[in-house]
């Protein structure tokens, strides 16, 4: 099994700590600390990808840096708030990180969070194919870099 | 005792006006006796993120469905969670939610399985509620538990399973899914996650008639003669069919079934809640694929 870097798995962690009935909570929490588009991308939403496996509106991109410092930008309405709450979970734990680390990243990343007996079968799914495109959108720009 | 019937001009062109309230009949008779309102959403967490004052949660995923018998909860369980939320076998229950109403028909249909006499929809969800600037709330209500008897789910009337929609072909299916899903259309693109189902495509002869089509932009339900022409007119139904709707995973096809049933007034409407997720992996049952709505097959698979 492939780690997590320190911040998802710190999230993970918090997640796991917290008895089942309060999880839905966390994620509540996490969905109201999604960090707004930057203006550059604020200006111009086409250039995010939608994520249609989400049953609510989710856009995102992601932007490898220089050095492979990987940025990740995410918008979705409020009121998604689940949808926001996954988002702002990976914002959280994978923003900064290197392009390795998030490719490292284990595909049950979201079942670790422990929410599949609270959150639909799609839902989780989801949040799978939100993971699945940032590491497609990072593989493709090392491609071109 | 039930709440009385809202006298709305509006909702007389319907089969059944009895099953629509407005916001406005909403908001005059919160906090009234015996009315219990309950939110029904797509998303879990958005009634945590302000509700209409008094209204209860109701979650389709954790508290309708059982979870090991992949099917709704029985008469006792049921009965347990009515009772928890307040509500008696007489109370008017107004149910509303997200997505114009979608999930919120599908509690609806819910509570019909359970015989629940008076359940309404609030006309436009909670789309319309906000949109009119209306109080909401994000306190989370005392409930006085009550007692509510156990009674039987009733599947066989509005209910349809596998081999019933096999004996059904030949009879008026709605496919209520997007087109997309309707014709079978895939994204093979690498590294998108793919469909839930085996195959894509739609049940023979069912017409795609997307659930959306009945709701307008504010939310609320078109009005008689838009559904009549786009029920009859271009899907092909005819007064008095039997018909069986529809979708992924029944949801959806909740919306459909209130529009033909309460709406339209059809006596006999089925919702294959199966759906999709069953039919377009079951062994045995035939598919057609692309936007034709498909001949019968003559032979019809294993199962048919």
């Amino acid at each position: 099994m492939s780690a997590l870097n320190p911040a998802l798995a710190e999230i993970v962690e918090e997640f796991s700590e917290v008895p089942e009935a309060d999880r839905l909570e966390l994620l509540l929490d996490y969905s109201r600390e999604l960090p707004e588009l930057p203006p550059h991308l604020a200006e111009h939403p086409e250039l995010l990808e939608q994520v249609v496996e989400c049953q609510s509106p989710l856009f995102l991109i992601v932007e490898v840096g220089a050095d492979q410092v990987v940025r990740l930008f995410f918008s979705a309405p409020p009121e998604a708030p689940t949808t926001r709450g996954f988002a702002s979970v990976l914002a959280a734990g994978l923003d900064g990180s290197s392009a390795e680390e998030i490719l490292a990243v284990p595909e049950d990343m979201p079942a670790r969070l422990g929410l599949s007996r609270a959150l639909s079968p799609l839902r989780m799914r989801g949040m799978s194919a939100m993971l699945g495109r940032i590491k497609r959108q990072v593989t493709e720009q090392l491609a071109t870099a | 005792m039930s709440l009385p019937l809202e006298n709305n001009p509006n909702y007389a062109q319907y089969a059944h006006p009895e099953r629509l309230v407005s916001t406005d009949w909403l908001a005059t008779n919160l906090g009234a006796k015996n009315l219990v309102v309950l939110e029904s959403n797509e998303d879990i967490l958005l009634y945590s993120t302000g509700h209409i004052p008094g209204a209860l949660k109701i979650d389709w995923f954790t508290e309708l469905n059982d979870e090991v018998t992949r099917d709704y909860v029985e008469g006792a369980a049921f009965a347990e969670l009515m009772a928890s939320k307040g509500i008696s076998r007489d109370s008017t229950v107004v149910i509303y939610g997200d997505k114009s109403n979608w999930w919120a028909a599908y509690a609806l249909w819910v509570f019909t399985l359970f015989g629940h006499e008076d359940v309404r929809l609030l006309d436009g969800g909670r789309d319309k509620w906000i949109a009119e600037g209306r109080e909401t709330s994000t306190e989370k209500p005392a409930v006085t538990a009550t007692e509510y008897p156990v009674i039987e789910r009733d599947d066989s009337v509005i209910r349809a399973y596998l081999p019933q929609v096999l004996e059904h072909l030949g009879n008026p299916l709605i496919d209520v899914r997007s087109l997309e899903e309707y014709t079978g259309e895939r994204t093979h693109m690498p590294n998108y996650p793919e469909e839930g189902a085996m195959r894509g495509g739609h049940i023979p002869t069912a017409a795609s008639v997307p659930w959306g089509k009945a709701a307008a932009a504010d939310g609320t339900f078109k009005s008689r003669a838009e559904l009549e022409a786009i029920y009859f007119e271009e899907a092909g139904l005819k007064p008095g069919d039997d018909v069986v709707a529809y979708c992924r995973i029944g949801e959806r096809s909740s919306h459909t079934w209130f529009v033909l049933k309460h709406l339209l007034g059809f006596e006999s409407v089925r919702n294959y809640d199966g759906s999709w997720t069953e039919w377009g992996n079951a062994v045995g049952v035939p598919i057609v694929r692309g936007e034709a709505n498909g001949e019968l097959p003559v032979k019809r698979g294993a199962r048919a």
